[in-house]
């Protein structure tokens, strides 16, 4: 198989997902069949090949450091699951 | 005269001379959605009393002789577009309660220009997916065929546009996501260049392929939405400051001068549908008639464009969607007492399967020890891919093809085999990776009625060329003014 079931737990870990045993078992081979298509790209030559990440010819796009007017702390935290006094809430990260 | 069965142009002349007002074109959308949602289920949000309000507005400022260029044009969106105060819901449970705080460009856009939103559509969550079918709100079906599923991942949109319960619409195309619904709805849909249009406001799926663009009745309506759309954003950093001419001032006198491309490839595909060959074998005498000249080209890397994208698209993805962590805004599990659990417990429950298929796919293929062989090889991969076009762009002007390799498939048929289900966007991928525009327009009908779509894809930003010959072959041809039975 080209991705083992330890791989897809670890890769799931680090993408912070947690998977079932079935779900190992059916994305270790999904995934392995879709690598081993990938795999035909084996068999071009790209030696000395540039990579693309960007269709477009772009360069940087700059602009002037200024203070623009913003959405605001109301709308940005709007949809948060809970707030308190300004701040997004989540679990306690620190135990006192 | 049915007024939903409108096209934009048909309706902004009727509106133009006060033969309709806005409120009744609106009505009749918003009675048309109530008559045939239910078998179709285009939309995941309609927002009627919106679109009335908007009407009634418009209707006062065509009586005061303020005409825009889509005043009182009754419009659907695709759910991942943002829109003030409407839900954007990206067809995913992590999104289900997501009210944005402001308008994505194009949505400033199409308010700016007069049109009216009645509602989000449905898509594959987080377009992710060429049926709609992994929407976590619902199945959209193909108007032409109840049992068949409409493309995707821009379905709703498609289908809501086919079945007459919008005018037109907007939805984005990652890898075929605007061009084979389209194709598959029997309807027009287009990819401009990468840049053409802002994506501020267009929840990301794999950024540096994600374009949105028009799905209408017909090509003149597609241009008149590109007029609108396009242009440049300061708010996008892709954004390309390049002039936007007016799309709808194309000749109708023929393809005389035009050199069209046929890559041979496309013939020798594995799965290319009889009927689909047939309908585009016809397509190129209809263009050689008009008096393009066709010419055999090729695109030696184009076969490797489906296993480029699935290292690309879902790489981008994983790192995308890594927002999603139930602080900021949508789902939480709130059962969860620490931080790391709740992250993992608010994306495994939000996110349905092919999204976590893909997140894993790309988050493996961007993991140390494993960069250079999937990311890094696709990426230069990518680059003869784009150097196949632009080799071919020196000997001919535009590009024709099928736009997937069979018509609609039946619902179900391809749930359970991603692989299969990633073939089918194996002639519209390339458009994306190289960032040159492509449009969808209908030319044909399968035996079982289906609709079947022709592909023109052109160099960066000559979209007008690509609209002027979609526009002739439609003009002497009669497929998109026929109507499914629903």
């Amino acid at each position: 198989m080209k991705i083992t079931k330890d791989e897809v737990v670890y890769t799931a870990d680090l993408a912070r997902l947690d998977l079932d045993e079935n779900s190992i078992n059916r994305l270790a081979e999904q995934i392995g069949d879709i690598l081993e298509y990938v795999d035909t790209l084996n068999s071009v030559d790209t030696k000395g090949i540039t990579p693309t990440s960007h269709a477009v010819f772009l360069s940087n796009a700059f602009r002037e450091d200024e203070v623009k007017e913003s959405i605001g702390a109301d709308k940005a935290l709007a949809n948060a699951p809970e707030k308190e006094g300004g701040n997004f809430i989540v679990p306690k990260v620190i135990n006192a | 005269m049915k007024l939903h069965e409108l096209t934009i142009h048909e309706a902004c002349g009727l509106l133009k001379k006060r033969d309709i007002s806005s409120q009744e074109l609106t009505r009749a959308v918003l009675d048309r959605i109530e008559s045939v949602e239910k078998k179709v289920e285009a939309y995941i949000t309609i927002d009627a009393e919106t679109a009335v309000k908007q009407a009634e507005l418009t209707d006062k400022e065509i009586s005061k002789g303020n005409i825009l260029p889509l005043s009182g044009i009754p419009l659907s969106v695709k759910d991942l577009i943002c829109t003030k105060g409407l839900r954007t819901t990206c067809a995913s449970r992590i999104l289900d309660n997501f009210t944005p705080q402001y308008d994505a460009f194009v949505i400033k856009k199409l308010k700016k220009a007069g049109a009216v939103i009645v509602g989000k559509t449905n898509m594959d969550e987080f377009a992710m997916g060429s049926s709609t079918e992994n929407s976590a709100v619902k199945i959209t079906r193909n108007p032409w065929d109840l049992t068949c599923i409409p493309g995707g991942s821009s379905g709703g949109s498609a289908a809501a546009v086919a079945a007459d319960m919008c005018l037109g619409s907007l939805g984005s195309d990652t890898g075929g996501s605007i061009r084979q619904p389209a194709s598959h709805c029997g309807v027009v849909g287009m990819k401009p260049t990468y840049g053409r249009v802002s994506r501020f406001g267009l929840i990301a799926f794999a950024s540096s392929l994600d374009q949105i663009g028009p799905l209408a009745k017909d090509v003149l309506d597609c241009a008149m939405l590109m007029n609108v759309i396009a242009g440049y954003d300061p708010a996008d950093s892709t954004s390309v400051p390049e002039a936007v001419p007016d799309y709808t001032s194309f000749s109708n006198k023929g393809l005389s001068g035009t050199t069209i491309g046929i890559p041979k490839e496309y013939n020798e595909t594995k799965g290319l549908d009889p009927e689909v060959s047939g309908a585009i074998k016809n397509a190129v005498k209809v263009v050689e008639a008009l008096g393009a000249k066709c010419i055999e080209i090729t695109l030696p890397h184009t076969k490797y464009a489906v296993a480029v994208y699935y290292v690309i698209a879902p790489s981008e993805a994983s790192s995308n969607l890594a927002r999603y962590d139930g602080v900021k805004y949508g789902f939480r599990d709130k059962e969860k007492n620490s931080l790391i659990d709740m992250y993992r417990s608010t994306r495994t429950k939000g996110f349905g399967a092919e999204v976590q298929r893909r997140i894993i796919l790309g988050t493996y293929s961007l993991s140390a020890g494993y960069y250079d062989a999937y990311y890094k090889k696709a990426s230069q991969v990518r680059t003869l891919i784009m150097e196949d076009f632009k080799n071919v762009f020196k000997s001919c002007d535009l590009i024709l093809s099928p736009v997937a390799p069979t018509p609609a498939f039946k619902i179900g048929d391809k749930v359970d085999d991603p692989l299969t289900m990633y073939l089918s966007d194996i002639f519209t991928i390339s458009a994306n990776l190289a960032g040159i525009p492509g449009i969808s327009v209908p030319c044909g009908f399968s035996s079982a009625g289906l609709p079947i779509g022709l592909q023109l894809m052109g160099r960066h930003f000559e979209e007008k060329k690509m609209l002027t010959a979609a526009y002739n072959f439609e003009q002497a041809t009669d497929f998109h003014k026929k109507k499914p039975e629903i």
